[in-house]
């Protein structure tokens, strides 16, 4: 990591380098995760603010997780619990924040850019945990290391991304991060939810959900995010179940049997997803989540600035 | 910064760290007349491989049910300090539930104890052993903590910017304890 580095606001920023050393760090972190006492005290005396500002609970108590793992002191702010119903802005509740000697700021917003307005005003840490469209670097992280604890490389591997990408910031990371690590892209959505800002990244296009499948080592499956469009991108839900999500017969028919099938959460079941296909041999949605705590722990030990001064060695 | 050594003098080559483990290994031997089983656990990187050794040689010599196992205290130190680069974490793999164990804890060079006062912390994190002792190849002296070593393979006092290198053939290619000088260049 760079010695230099204070926040992490996206996969983009991030070298290939960097990414390894994350996922490198994050299977030690796992290790902690199996031990009998479950802590390690390499981050006390640092202190993390969850500035929670939409709402979230697996990355949330993932990063609350993370950090207790690694004896950090943490603080929880929502928006329904705080001054921010009351008027305040956002610099204004951060900066109190930093008042009180909080040494990083794990930060969800729904405006893009959020985290990124942040780190160039406070000089407390921030970890983008979702802002907007825009990026979820540690969704990003922990797919790469789940990717990474199944097939061990990422050379060569065929992953084919399907659903509403242009109102998903997992994907945008994750295209990043995927792109940087040598695994070939393929995104599958009515046109409507492909977006322009997919430009700039290497991926292969597909209108047709049966010919995205074969040959495809990992099916990453996105929500379609109702919140978030305010126009409709396609005709109804049913045209879009209908076209679009992933059923069991579809998988066995199409796809190769050794194919698994990844999902950032929430899932709709029966909307994108066939609901049994979430529970199947075929899942790694929950490994997702597990390795969500090792990552997150991973990303406070490597970016955590501790004040010691003076000591040799 | 670069960091250069210069060799100053061998105080150990490979004949005689060979012999200095077997010695080690009759300390212990001689040491622990009552015990049944013992778990053996080297510090990254060289107490891991003397660990090993160790293990090998005590294996052969006592009915004891001897596991090895190494671990990486980088999560335990004291002096993760702000702003440089941060240190690799290696995996801890423990053998074996220690509670109720005798436990060696291994490892190359013993200078300020602080590395030992970290391997105890995570130790305790992984249960209650019934006693820890420590083996090292080299005492070099300078202790900060009230911890010194049980078994001792050679002791040395060391002058103004000396160090020692411990070298083993499984990482360094060569096999060899000795001291060096630090010259600490601009570039």
């Amino acid at each position: 990591m760079d010695p230099n580095r204070k926040d992490l606001l996206g996969i983009q920023d991030l070298s290939k380098d960097e990414i390894e050393e994350i996922l490198k760090t994050a299977e030690s972190m796992e290790e902690i995760l199996k031990r009998p006492i479950k802590i390690a005290p390499t981050l006390r005396g640092i202190t993390v603010a969850n500035l929670f500002l939409e709402p979230s609970t697996r990355t949330l108590n993932s990063f609350v997780l993370a950090e207790k793992r690694l004896s950090a002191d943490t603080i929880n702010i929502s928006a329904s619990s705080s001054s921010v119903l009351k008027g305040e802005t956002l610099l204004d509740t951060a900066k109190n924040i930093e008042a009180m000697e909080v040494d990083m700021i794990v930060v969800r917003h729904s405006a893009p850019g959020t985290p990124h307005f942040l780190a160039d005003r406070l000089k407390a840490s921030i970890i983008n945990a979702g802002d907007g469209c825009h990026e979820h670097p540690t969704q990003a992280l922990l797919d790469l290391m789940t990717i990474k604890k199944k097939f061990s490389t990422f050379k060569n591997l065929q992953v084919a991304v399907i659903g509403d990408i242009k109102h998903s910031r997992v994907s945008r990371s994750l295209f990043s991060g995927l792109n940087k690590m040598g695994a070939k892209v393929t995104v599958c959505a009515p046109p409507t939810l492909l977006p322009l800002w997919l430009e700039p990244f290497e991926v292969d296009f597909q209108y047709s959900l049966e010919k995205t499948l074969p040959g495809k080592n990992i099916l990453y499956i996105l929500r379609i995010q109702k919140e978030r469009q305010e126009e409709s991108f396609f005709p109804s839900l049913r045209e879009y179940v209908k076209n679009y999500a992933l059923t069991y017969e579809k998988l066995e028919k199409f796809a190769s049997p050794d194919v698994v099938i990844m999902h950032p959460g929430p899932i709709n079941r029966g909307i994108e997803i066939e609901s049994r296909i979430a529970d199947s041999k075929y899942s790694l949605i929950l490994d997702q989540v597990t390795s969500g705590v090792a990552v997150r722990m991973s990303i406070l030990y490597l970016l955590s600035k501790r004040k010691l001064d003076g000591l040799k060695n | 910064m670069k960091i250069k050594f210069k060799e100053k003098r061998i105080l150990m080559d490979k004949k005689e760290i060979k012999r200095t483990i077997e010695r080690l290994s009759t300390e212990i031997i001689v040491d622990n007349p009552d015990i049944e089983s013992l778990c053996i656990i080297g510090i990254r990187k060289r107490g891991d491989i003397l660990a090993k050794r160790l293990f090998k040689i005590l294996e052969k010599r006592t009915p004891w049910e001897i596991k090895v196992g190494v671990m990486d205290i980088t999560l335990y130190r004291d002096d993760l300090t702000i702003y440089g680069p941060k240190p690799i974490i290696g995996s801890t793999d423990f053998p074996c539930p220690i509670d109720g164990k005798e436990v060696l804890l291994v490892d190359d060079v013993f200078y300020t104890g602080r590395t030992v006062r970290s391997a105890l912390d995570e130790i305790m994190d992984y249960g209650r052993p019934i006693s820890v002792r420590l083996a090292v190849m080299v005492n070099r002296g300078g202790r900060e903590l009230p911890i010194s070593p049980d078994y001792t393979g050679i002791s040395v006092e060391l002058k103004d910017k000396e160090e020692v290198q411990v070298l083993f053939e499984e990482i360094d290619g060569e096999e060899s304890v000795k001291i060096v000088e630090v010259k600490r260049g601009s570039k």
